[in-house]
């Protein structure tokens, strides 16, 4: 594997008596989103201030791209800390400052740029993130929405090649955590920077994360792709996961990869063989047209509306869901066959039709504010066995989808 | 081994609690208080020195003016309502006191040199102590709290050059400035209670300033004012931009007592500094 960007070889910790972080060992690389994930109190924002240099360890060593800070130069360690950017978890946003002096701040206090090319790159900033109506506020006079946004365009505005976020999502309704943890992954792909989160928000890190780090007890526990934490055998699993994984459920109503897969496991351990179950895989289609024309909130809300409806209508009825990633959605009916799936399914459609597109057209449509915007829903129904490979019916209902409804927003109306 | 643990044990109690360590408790709380004063002394002095490294850095002057406006044009109105009636004092307790030896005609030179020489600056500082220098260890403390400090440094910005410097900028042009009006407006102050309210002739007030008053008496007031703007902004940064340290509180109550302990230790330190600077200028 390629040397990592930070690395942390044996890193303590104290406050005092209090030992923070113990032989803490970890590798960052570039260009990934990172997640680190445990319990609050646990240290993660501690180990952020490590590589950022605010915290000194008591202990081992850091490296920067394979060389340790502590046998850098002075001139070297600040031009490696000069690619980093961080977001706080109380955001620190100067509270003498508007938005628009905060966000220009680190242009003005450190780079040669004329005031008109400050002045365009903020502006494009607040106008990615939202902030076009808070511009001359002090952070005082904002919501604990707009602050977080404020100091995401501050992390953001000097083109850093390392973010560290502390909690992004912390004080956020559902909607607008994912329209924030959705936006750092659309950053990260545009910048190509390599970020690194500390946060609660599971499932939905799994999904824009590369790589998870779980601190767990002062340490280190696991190290790996959200995919291997799903088979991760240790104590974090029940003490962190389940814990943030029953919030998660409670939010949106979707079950969490993990939870989804035992429950169906158990399903299919209850099965004889020969009986069939069905799958049915939900993706909202042009979501990124509504992410780039409409912004975040709008995707997220319309996700989240739908995830809320389906699980209300399928639990019912013995049904249980999950996200399979950004704009999917898959539903399990464990005791259906092919033809009452389809019944069902056209009920659902009938359902849909009645009350949850305009759920969605509230939500997506009156962010669209003239706009021109069409979202397709599609569905596809697969049938399975207790013996065949979930994965492939996935696939197989995948390759099923046809249209089950049409959103078009067009200057704040909607057409269906 | 046991033996060597066994008197390392044995010498531990003699130091923890034998009557010899008692007695020497006292001296080693003094020593440690010492150690501690002499410690922050030098933290301080090494504060103000790397604020005043940063003071001729760009980008600085418009902060400066903003400092200088808070610290210094906002001061102006406490100054002169305080000067006035200090000098309304002054000529009032001078005249009264002169008229006694046949000397009235001297109330000009009392007040003036009075004012201008030993009340001027310490009584501005100590205003602007109490004005601005606790809104300034109250800013700084919760910038710190609230880690905005800690933003500008992940911003690479240096916080001494950002929030330090443009106040011991603004600190040591307002505070002469702001002494000299208080030294005017005193004289003013003198003036009407010395000749309009209690009838000294106006040409005699006027005359005896011009007499004994030398440009020298005007130059050690303002090298005093320059010491203590030093003092003042020092004190009153250093205890907000460490209020995170303090041992005795955390986080709010931290900010309220070190806009406490910088307003007293300011005034505390204005008046010892008074007599070392005049006793070396005399």
């Amino acid at each position: 594997m390629d040397t990592p960007l930070i690395e942390f070889k044996n890193v303590t910790k104290r406050f005092g008596n209090k030992t923070v972080l113990e032989r803490v060992n970890l590798q960052i690389y570039e260009g990934q989103i990172t997640t680190i994930i445990g319990l609050s109190g646990s240290g993660k924002s501690v180990m952020l201030k490590h590589i950022i240099g605010l915290i000194q360890p008591d202990e081992g060593a850091i490296y920067f791209r394979g060389k340790p800070l502590a046998q850098m130069k002075k001139a070297e360690i600040a031009a490696s800390f000069a690619q980093i950017s961080y977001m706080f978890q109380g955001n620190a946003l100067l509270d003498s400052l508007t938005v628009y002096e905060n966000i220009a701040l680190p242009l003005q206090e450190t780079s040669n740029l004329k005031k008109a090319e400050i002045d365009r790159r903020v502006m494009a900033r607040i106008e990615q993130t939202e902030l076009t109506e808070a511009i001359h506020k002090y952070p005082a006079e904002l919501s604990g929405g707009m602050q977080k946004r404020a100091a995401l365009a501050r992390a953001l505005i000097t083109d850093p090649q390392i973010v560290l976020f502390d909690e992004p999502t912390t004080g956020q309704d559902p909607v607008r955590k994912n329209a924030i943890l959705s936006m750092i992954a659309q950053y990260q792909k545009k910048f190509n920077f390599t970020a690194i989160l500390v946060s609660h928000e599971i499932p939905d890190v799994y999904f824009i994360s590369n790589r998870i780090l779980a601190l767990y007890d002062r340490r280190i526990v696991f190290q790996g792709t959200p995919a291997e934490l799903e088979n991760f055998d240790h104590p974090f699993m029940d003490e962190v996961i389940s814990s943030l994984e029953a919030l998660q459920k409670e939010l949106t109503g979707l079950y969490s990869k993990r939870q989804f897969g035992m429950l169906n496991h158990l399903q299919l351990k209850r099965r004889e063989v020969g009986e069939t179950y069905c799958l049915v895989v939900f993706s909202l289609k042009e979501l990124n047209d509504i992410i780039i024309k409409v912004g975040h909130d709008a995707a997220q809300a319309a996700l989240r509306n739908m995830g809320l409806y389906i699980d209300k209508h399928f639990s019912a009825i013995g049904g249980f869901s999950t996200r399979r990633n950004t704009n999917e959605i898959i539903t399990m009916l464990p005791y259906s066959n092919l033809a009452e799936a389809e019944s069902m399914m056209e009920n659902f459609v009938a359902d849909f039709h009645k009350k949850i597109i305009p759920a969605i057209q509230e939500s997506t449509c009156n962010l669209a504010s003239g706009e021109l915007v069409e979202l397709t829903i599609m569905a596809g129904i697969a049938e399975g066995q207790s013996t065949d490979d979930i994965d492939s019916v996935i696939e197989l209902a995948k390759s099923q989808q046809k249209e089950i409804g049409r959103l078009h927003c067009a200057t704040g109306g909607v057409n269906l | 081994m046991a033996f060597i643990i066994n008197s390392q044990n044995g010498s531990e109690n003699e130091i923890n609690g034998g009557p010899g360590a008692l007695a020497m408790r006292p001296f080693a709380f003094v020593g440690r208080t010492i150690i501690d004063w002499v410690n922050r002394m030098g933290a301080a002095a090494i504060f103000l020195f790397m604020a005043l490294l940063q003071i001729f850095r760009r980008k600085q002057l418009y902060k400066t003016v903003q400092q200088i406006y808070y610290i210094g044009a906002r001061s102006i109105t406490i100054i002169m309502l305080v000067s006035l009636f200090t000098g309304m004092v002054l000529g009032l307790q001078a005249y009264h006191a002169l008229l006694k030896f046949g000397a009235s005609g001297a109330v000009g030179s009392l007040v003036s040199l009075s004012l201008i020489m030993e009340l001027g600056p310490v009584l501005t500082a100590i205003m602007i102590t109490a004005r601005a220098g606790s809104a300034i260890t109250a800013e700084i403390g919760i910038q710190r709290i609230s880690e905005q400090i800690d933003a500008l440094h992940t911003m690479r910005i240096n916080p001494i050059r950002y929030l330090i410097s443009p106040k011991m900028t603004a600190a040591i042009i307002s505070f002469p400035l702001l002494t000299a009006v208080f030294d005017l407006v005193g004289i003013i102050g003198g003036y009407v209670s010395a000749v309009v309210l209690l009838g000294l002739n106006g040409g005699v007030y006027v005359h005896s300033i011009q007499t004994y008053v030398v440009m020298s008496d005007i130059t050690n007031g303002f090298i005093k004012s320059i010491v203590f703007a030093l003092i003042v902004a020092t004190v009153c940064c250093y205890q907000g931009y460490f209020a995170h340290m303090r041992k005795d509180s955390h986080g709010a109550q931290a900010v309220g007592l070190a806009t406490t302990s910088a307003v007293v230790l300011s005034c505390v330190l204005i008046l010892v500094s008074d007599y070392v600077v005049t006793s070396l200028l005399v």
